[in-house]
């Protein structure tokens, strides 16, 4: 076997000897290597072969209303749909189960009629009473879901939300037993396919964002057995639950009586788990993964993926992806001064600062606060501002008061982010001639620990993963005062007024308003924009192409193996 | 003997207390808060934040938390992750891959540790002795996860001789390539250990005495010095057996090995901290056995040293 060093022969040898032996080992784990096979490629109808897609092990239950992370979030997609589902090239959003969702005149009531035909897994029928009941769930404090604030001022802001959510005390710790009522006043349903919902505030957007997993219906048996539930999640969705091996794989099955549209056309995906995203690049070169959703940074140095992959990988920009640095104005005087942070911004070479720690061409400059591909996006609306420009940088930081003591930029260490911290420095050491170092987190955890705590007094790195496909999401819960994600208390009433009109209108009218609100996010340069994120891709010689939806990660409807 | 193991088992009781507390306080009670990056750019709701801290006993004083924990513990249960997993279920699953994983480390480690061992010990400063000292200074000069890269990218990925990773298929043949970069480093110590016993041993009087006594060379050097000379060997590949059972944290993640390192590893980033705990006390407890096992060996192999 050593002597015929041909590639492909070597590979199914070494694949057919994997699974000779794993068949010895009495392995009891079915399609364990079974990714190297096609399967039987039988042109009938139906779905048909099996997949392996790296994934990370879920952090939460797979409950729809508290996965709030990809490796669960991914598998959460694959097995639910909702009312409302994306277009994976567009972001659309299109109806689903929803056969219409008919707002009243200023959008704060919404008469949603679901499909008939749709079935959980387990065989019962999705009725109006699916969704209501999932979302009262998850709205309650005592359950403590993590993708509650979706169904609050921060999300949906149905009518009666606080009440069942309860209160924080001055320290904002949950009060138990604080809630007044079981289910939000503005859920009711009218029959088995038809239910309101009123809003507490108008939300031209209510269509959009009830697209995201959080508004996932939930058969009955999840309110009478959660355990079991959590043991085997019960969707709605193209592929059904079979089994979870924790940190080793998780196996789903297309739903034979799935009624949506487009249909499965593969009949397995394996979600395998790796701990480290280099093993899973290592296996989709040597073709024993299927589909790598992200080039490890392995892969990107010198752009080996380019070779190791070639003609089976693809580059494209994500629309869902937004890297900013953020200035703290709340705990200190010291970056008051507009100049300031505008002559920091035009003194940080965004291209260079990626070719050094990405990778030319592997991260997008920004210069705007929302990425290109969302309805709305606006080139440039950073105008000057976010070009390099180190005379312009350098007289801007002469009138403003200057920094005292060396510049700190405060990011995680991990994940890539110490190299581009360290390369801005660079750019605004050469540019400013002030002193400029990483304060580093060795975590996200940590990091975020102390963002939350609003400990940080310098320029600290702030990056953005939509929830769901809109321009408003972009804005509002990062600038608005109240926004859930407003690390560095930017504070803009006019800014917020703006959001809140916007929200009571549609189409482009809206847009006008969210530019107009972006324009005076120039105007102050209180959050840097620097890159939107392009996303790299591989698959095996097994499988054709598959689609990405637009959060950037694999359509499971999308995969058919060759 | 009894006595000896008795007593050995008494004293392992303020060991596991001891390191248990210290990993306990480590993962719990650092400065920061557990769950302030599992909602993204988002601090998490309320509610699930006073629910977890609830269900993992943080509101109260350290040291009341450690008890509760420990308490648990010691009526078998080991909690459950944040994901609503066992975390008992979790070790049992990926001990055994970690068990065969070791094995074949050590299998590494007998054959061409020890086959090289002798082979320069028997033959010193010739070529092969030379080329094993050499030999075993790049490996041990080497990072493990420099080894690790290369033989999977190589051998791996672009000639396809072995599974570039091994994931939930932990048969022997997938287990190879990582077994022998986890015995790599040691294997260059147990080939040194051997040459260097065994050198010392071929000049010892019993040995000479059973040359006169015209025996031929392979008994002489088959049964009476090896017997001796392995000793040491053994203590080492013992106590490594143990270090191995702890999980291999760098081989495990370049080879997605689904062992207890990996395990650790990713509880770790996700600060899962039960799990980390749970995982560390069972570390310790197997390391503690591992030694004990060892220490009899020893007295076995050479009656000399005894556990009277």
């Amino acid at each position: 076997m050593r002597g015929s060093a041909r590639r492909g022969a070597v590979v199914a040898a070494a694949v057919g000897l994997a699974l000779v032996l794993a068949a010895c080992g009495g392995d009891d784990d079915g399609d364990g290597g079974g990714s190297g096979s096609t399967g039987d490629s039988g042109s009938g109808d139906g779905p048909t072969g099996s997949v392996s897609i790296n994934s990370t092990q879920p952090e939460n239950p797979l409950i729809p209303t508290t996965t709030n992370e990809v490796g669960g979030g991914n598998i959460v997609d694959a097995m639910w749909t909702g009312l409302v589902s994306y277009d994976p090239d567009t972001a659309e959003p299109g109806l689903a189960v929803a056969e219409s969702i008919e707002p009243n005149e200023d959008f704060t009531q919404f008469t949603i009629t679901i499909n008939d035909g749709w079935t959980f897994h387990d065989g019962s029928p999705v009725t109006a009473q699916s969704f209501v009941d999932a979302w009262n769930f998850g709205a309650a404090g005592e359950n403590a879901q993590l993708n509650q604030y979706f169904f609050g001022p921060d999300g949906a802001n149905i009518a009666g939300f606080e009440e069942v959510a309860g209160q924080t005390d001055d320290a904002g710790a949950f009060v138990p037993g604080s809630a007044t009522a079981e289910t939000m006043s503005g859920l009711e349903v009218v029959d088995d396919t038809t239910f309101t919902v009123t809003l507490g505030s108008p939300n031209s957007l209510f269509e959009t964002i009830i697209g995201y997993s959080a508004f996932y219906p939930m058969p009955e048996s999840f309110f009478t057995d959660q355990a079991g539930f959590i043991e085997h999640p019960i969707g709605n969705g193209p592929f059904e639950f079979v089994e979870e091996v924790p940190n080793q794989s998780i196996n789903l099955r297309a739903y034979a009586d799935y009624a949506g549209d487009p249909k499965p056309q593969v009949e397995n995906i394996e979600y395998r788990i790796y701990a480290d995203l280099d093993a899973a690049y290592a296996d989709v070169v040597s073709n024993q993964l299927d589909i790598l959703d992200k080039i490890p940074p392995v892969g990107l140095a010198g752009d080996v993926w380019m070779t190791d992959l070639e003609g089976r990988s693809a580059s494209e920009p994500l629309t869902t992806r937004f890297t900013s640095l953020t200035f703290p104005l709340t705990n200190t005087e010291a970056w008051a001064d507009p100049n300031l942070r505008k002559a920091i911004s035009m003194a940080i070479d965004r291209e260079a600062v990626i070719a050094a720690a990405y990778g030319a061409g592997n991260y997008v400059p920004a210069n705007s606060w929302v990425p290109p591909g969302n309805d709305g996006y606006v080139e440039g609306t950073c105008g000057e501002w976010c070009n390099f420009d180190p005379e312009a940088a350098q007289e801007l930081y002469a009138q403003s008061p200057g920094v005292q003591g060396p510049l700190l930029i405060s990011s995680n260490s991990d994940g890539g982010h110490r190299e581009w911290v360290e390369a801005a420095c660079t750019s605004i050491r050469e540019t400013l001639g002030i002193e400029c170092q990483g304060d580093y987190d060795p975590d996200f955890g940590s990091f975020r620990g102390r963002v939350n705590a609003n400990e940080i007094t310098n320029p600290f790195r702030t990056g953005w993963v939509a929830d769901y496909p809109s321009i408003q999401n972009f804005l509002a819960p990062l600038y608005t005062a109240n926004g859930s994600a407003n690390d560095g208390g930017y504070n803009n009433p006019e800014f917020d007024e703006l959001i809140r009109q916007a929200a009571g209108l549609e189409g482009e009218e809206a847009l006008e308003l969210y530019n107009q609100a972006e324009t005076l996010l120039a105007d102050d340069m209180a959050i840097i924009p620097l890159w939107y994120d392009n996303g790299q891709r591989g698959w095996s010689e097994n499988v054709n192409e598959p689609g990405f939806t637009w959060k950037g990660y694999v359509d499971p409807l999308s995969i058919s193996v060759k | 003997m009894g006595r000896y193991v008795a007593r050995r088992l008494l004293q392992m009781i303020p060991v596991i207390i001891g390191t248990t507390l210290i990993i306990y306080t480590l993962v719990w009670f650092l400065p920061g808060d557990p769950f302030a990056g599992r909602c993204g750019a988002r601090p998490c709701p309320p509610a699930y934040v006073a629910e977890m801290t609830d269900k993992y006993n943080l509101d109260d004083f350290w040291l009341i938390a450690y008890a509760k924990y420990l308490w648990s513990l010691l009526h078998g249960d080991f909690g459950e992750t944040f994901q609503g997993l066992s975390v008992g279920e979790e070790l049992l699953r990926a001990y055994p891959t970690t068990v065969k994983l070791a094995l074949v480390a050590i299998a590494f480690e007998i054959l061409i540790g020890i086959g090289a061992g002798i082979l320069a010990g028997l033959r010193r400063g010739s070529f092969i002795d030379n080329l094993v000292l050499v030999s075993t200074l790049v490996v041990v000069s080497i990072p493990v996860f420099v080894i690790g890269s290369v033989l999977q990218l190589f051998l791996g990925m672009r000639w396809g001789i072995f599974p570039a990773t091994v994931g939930g298929d932990a048969s022997l043949y997938n287990l190879i390539l990582p077994g022998f970069v986890l015995a790599s480093l040691s294997l260059a110590y147990v080939a040194r250990l051997t040459r260097t016993s065994l050198a010392e041993n071929r000049r010892a009087d019993y040995v000479r005495t059973a040359v006169a006594k015209g025996l031929p060379q392979r008994r002489v050097i088959g049964i009476h010095t090896m017997r001796n000379s392995l000793i040491p060997v053994i203590t080492f590949i013992g106590a490594d057996f143990g270090a191995l059972l702890g999980g291999a944290i760098v081989t495990e993640g370049i080879f997605n090995v689904p062992g207890v390192g990996n395990l650790i590893f990713r509880s770790i980033t996700t600060r899962d901290g039960v799990m980390v705990t749970g995982a560390v006390t069972v570390l310790v407890l197997v390391f503690l056995l591992v030694n004990l096992l060892v220490d009899l060996i020893y007295g076995w192999l050479d009656p000399r040293i005894s556990h009277g």
